[in-house]
């Protein structure tokens, strides 16, 4: 090929896993990793078998359950008879079709988007698929990762291939320093209040700037994770010295002379200069103060020092009984503080924050404090290696002493498939990454926030600002 | 997939934006491991209430709406998670087709692989369809996918596009595996050259 253009992140990924362009632009994109959970996967397996159709690359493949089963006596299976039987299910298909399995009772089990990166599966410059929209997530290692539907699994497991027309390119920039107090959450938070929930559809996000830049993995992954609520079906940060610091070593990644070479090539992905971006926006951390969402999507955000907006300001007449929809619902009304908000159920967890670096924020906060009386604070590790390091580090005993329930990993009360609800009327601060309507269980009112903002508001019985913890 | 020529019903008028697919089918009814079955469950919170009961304000509780085959809707439809069960409950409760201003990336080619039909047409025109589908079953609309047009009940025709891959499977109920699975020997080359070029990308050996 003669002189290449610049090109993004996105770009270079993308070009190099395309199989071939169809003559309308659809591309067939060669998949390096599928990940496959119970909740999705049972229909695509079905399709399978009724087409009599092999899984072309199980060596690409792995699954694991994590939506629908207890946090709690594991070893005495699931109660509930449809839980068990779509992980019963999963189970069979797996060995049906020789897809790797992470069983339940395995140690390395967890939520899917902690344990592909946890374990190494997850790599830069990958593409990176599973059913289920927070594969964004993955993007932090500077992989194209992006959810998909049951179609489309059914589509990957026979064909190891996926349809697509690439994606725009927008950048989000975010620059300056985090300032004390807040997080990647609060970070993530601010853009989707900036470029709003549709802000990013038809894009894929790439994350750049110092602030980016100086985030660890866990802080990174936050990001990306989120990067669904603003529409955005992937978010990439390009791979760098912490990067490889994160994926060196890790069971599943290269090893040996085969890890110098991954690393030069993953040294030749980060976007090139002078690269075309489709939209740019342009962020300022130092603007960024703890973020609490009062709203039914994660656009109706607040600093934790604001108030309940009033929908009366808006001018568009749909937004504005969309607000007024979301205000009832959350029963709230304009102008109050969000301070003054009290809380029934406290969760800390999720493929947001459900990381080792989340659990020890909150577990800073929590120190020498009590949960307050009438609150019911629930953390639910994102893996079985996340909780036994939490163990080990002493963490896990220090929220237990605070009054948190602790848990066996899984999505948990991030969507209330499993025991873990909230009921009509109760008021959760969560660590999660939606705060729609009866996400969290039937009725039930969620406040997005950070973990140590979480903690805050577990021990103060409202939300809190927890700068002035201390 | 069931094939998607042409559409003549009636329209749900739903003027709501960013419908999220945790409204479209909550999470408790994704513990299934079948397509079919989902359509009592549609839009579960915003149709029944806390009992069960049909809320009678809602649009699908009402006649002539119950029967809808075509629902029009604002900005953002579909935003959210990527459960397929999002086109299954819509099609399984009888909708085949679906006009908003905008979708959802992840949604909008699950309803494709559905063969339930997203359109795409200005917020203008949308709303210009909403008063159409208010007046009930006297006024049908048409989807013509082949000639990519909507009829209002007047007769006017609003052009619409649909990327013409997905076009060309949706008239034909044609299953995109077995399109892909005919450019095999690509895929074949592929793999060896990849291989070849970067040994070192490992596997996931069976556990
Ligand atoms: S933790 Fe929540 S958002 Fe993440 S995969 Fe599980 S259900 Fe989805």
């Amino acid at each position: 090929m003669s002189e290449m253009k610049p090109r993004t992140l996105f770009d270079k990924v993308w070009d190099s896993h395309v199989v071939k362009t169809l003559d309308d632009g659809t591309s067939i994109l060669f998949i390096d990793r599928h990940l496959v959970h119970e909740v999705t996967s049972p229909q695509a397996f079905e399709g399978l078998r009724l087409a009599g159709r092999p899984v072309r690359r199980p060596d690409l493949t792995i699954a694991v359950a994590d939506h629908n089963i207890p946090t709690m006596d594991r070893a005495k299976g699931i109660k509930e008879e449809d839980s068990r039987i779509q992980v019963e299910t999963l189970e069979a298909n797996v060995k049906a079709f020789g897809v790797p399995y992470i069983p339940m009772l395995d140690e390395r089990q967890g939520i899917v988007h902690i344990i592909g990166p946890e374990l190494g599966i997850s790599l830069p410059g990958q593409t990176l698929v599973c059913g289920d929209s927070h594969t964004s997530t993955h993007g932090a290692l500077g992989a194209l990762a992006f959810g998909i539907g049951t179609s489309e699994v059914e589509h990957v497991l026979a064909t190891q291939t996926l349809l697509q027309k690439p994606m725009k390119n927008m950048r989000v920039d975010v620059t300056g320093g985090l300032p004390f107090g807040t997080s990647a959450k609060d970070v993530v938070l601010a853009i989707i209040g900036k470029i709003g929930t549709a802000g990013g559809n038809g894009h894929i996000i790439e994350y750049t700037g110092d602030m980016i830049r100086g985030l660890d993995m866990a802080g990174r992954m936050t990001v990306s994770n989120m990067t669904i609520e603003a529409g955005a079906r992937a978010g990439m940060i390009a791979p760098d010295e912490t990067t490889f610091e994160y994926v060196k070593g890790r069971p599943y990644a290269p090893k040996g002379a085969a890890w110098d070479q991954a690393v030069s090539y993953w040294r030749s992905l980060p976007t090139d200069p002078g690269a075309h971006f489709d939209t740019s926006v342009f962020l300022t951390a130092t603007d960024i103060a703890p973020m609490v969402t009062w709203g039914t999507n994660p656009e109706a955000v607040v600093p934790v020092t604001g108030l309940v907006p009033n929908p009366a300001d808006i001018e568009d007449e749909g937004i504005r009984a969309q607000r007024q929809r979301m205000l009832e619902y959350m029963g709230l009304t304009p102008g109050q503080k969000m301070t003054d908000l009290k809380v029934d159920v406290v969760f800390i967890g999720s493929c947001t924050n459900g990381r080792i670096e989340d659990l020890r924020a909150a577990a800073a906060v929590a120190k020498g404090r009590k949960v307050a009386a009438g609150v019911r604070a629930l953390v639910v590790p994102g893996s079985g290696l996340v909780k036994l390091q939490a163990e080990r580090e002493g963490i896990a005993q220090i929220l237990i002493e605070s009054g948190f329930e602790w848990r066996e990993p899984c999505c948990s009360m991030c969507l209330g498939m499993n025991p873990d609800k909230i009921s009509a009327g109760q008021r959760c601060a969560s660590t999660s990454n939606r705060n729609f309507e009866g996400r969290q269980g039937i009725g039930g009112r969620t406040h997005l926030v950070s973990p140590s903002m979480a903690a805050a508001a577990a021990v103060m019985g409202h939300f809190a600002d927890v700068r002035e913890l201390g | 997939m069931e094939k998607f020529t042409k559409l003549t019903g009636i329209a749900a008028p739903l003027p709501l934006a960013n419908i999220d697919t945790d409204k479209v089918i909550p999470a408790r009814f994704l513990k299934t491991i079948k397509r079919s079955g989902l359509g009592v469950h549609l839009f579960d919170a915003l149709r029944y209430d806390k009992d069960g009961n049909e809320r009678p304000d809602f649009v699908l509780n009402q006649e002539p709406y119950r029967k809808a085959e075509i629902l029009i809707t604002h900005e953002n439809f579909g935003c959210g998670s990527s459960r397929e069960h999002a086109p299954w409950a819509l099609l399984d409760f009888g909708i085949r087709c679906i006009i908003a201003p905008d979708f959802a990336d992840i949604f909008h080619s699950n309803s494709l692989k559905n063969g339930v039909l997203p359109v795409r047409l200005s917020r203008a025109v949308c709303d210009q369809l909403i008063d159409d589908a208010k007046l009930g079953g006297n006024a049908r609309i048409t989807v013509d996918l082949e000639r990519q047009v909507v009829v209002r009940p007047n007769g006017e025709e609003i052009p619409f596009k649909v990327d013409p891959f997905s076009r060309h499977l949706l008239l034909n109920g044609l299953d995109d595996i077995g399109q892909t699975l005919q450019h095999g020997k690509a895929l074949d080359s592929y793999e060896v050259k990849r291989h070849a070029e970067q040994p070192w990308q490992p596997t996931i050996a069976a556990v």
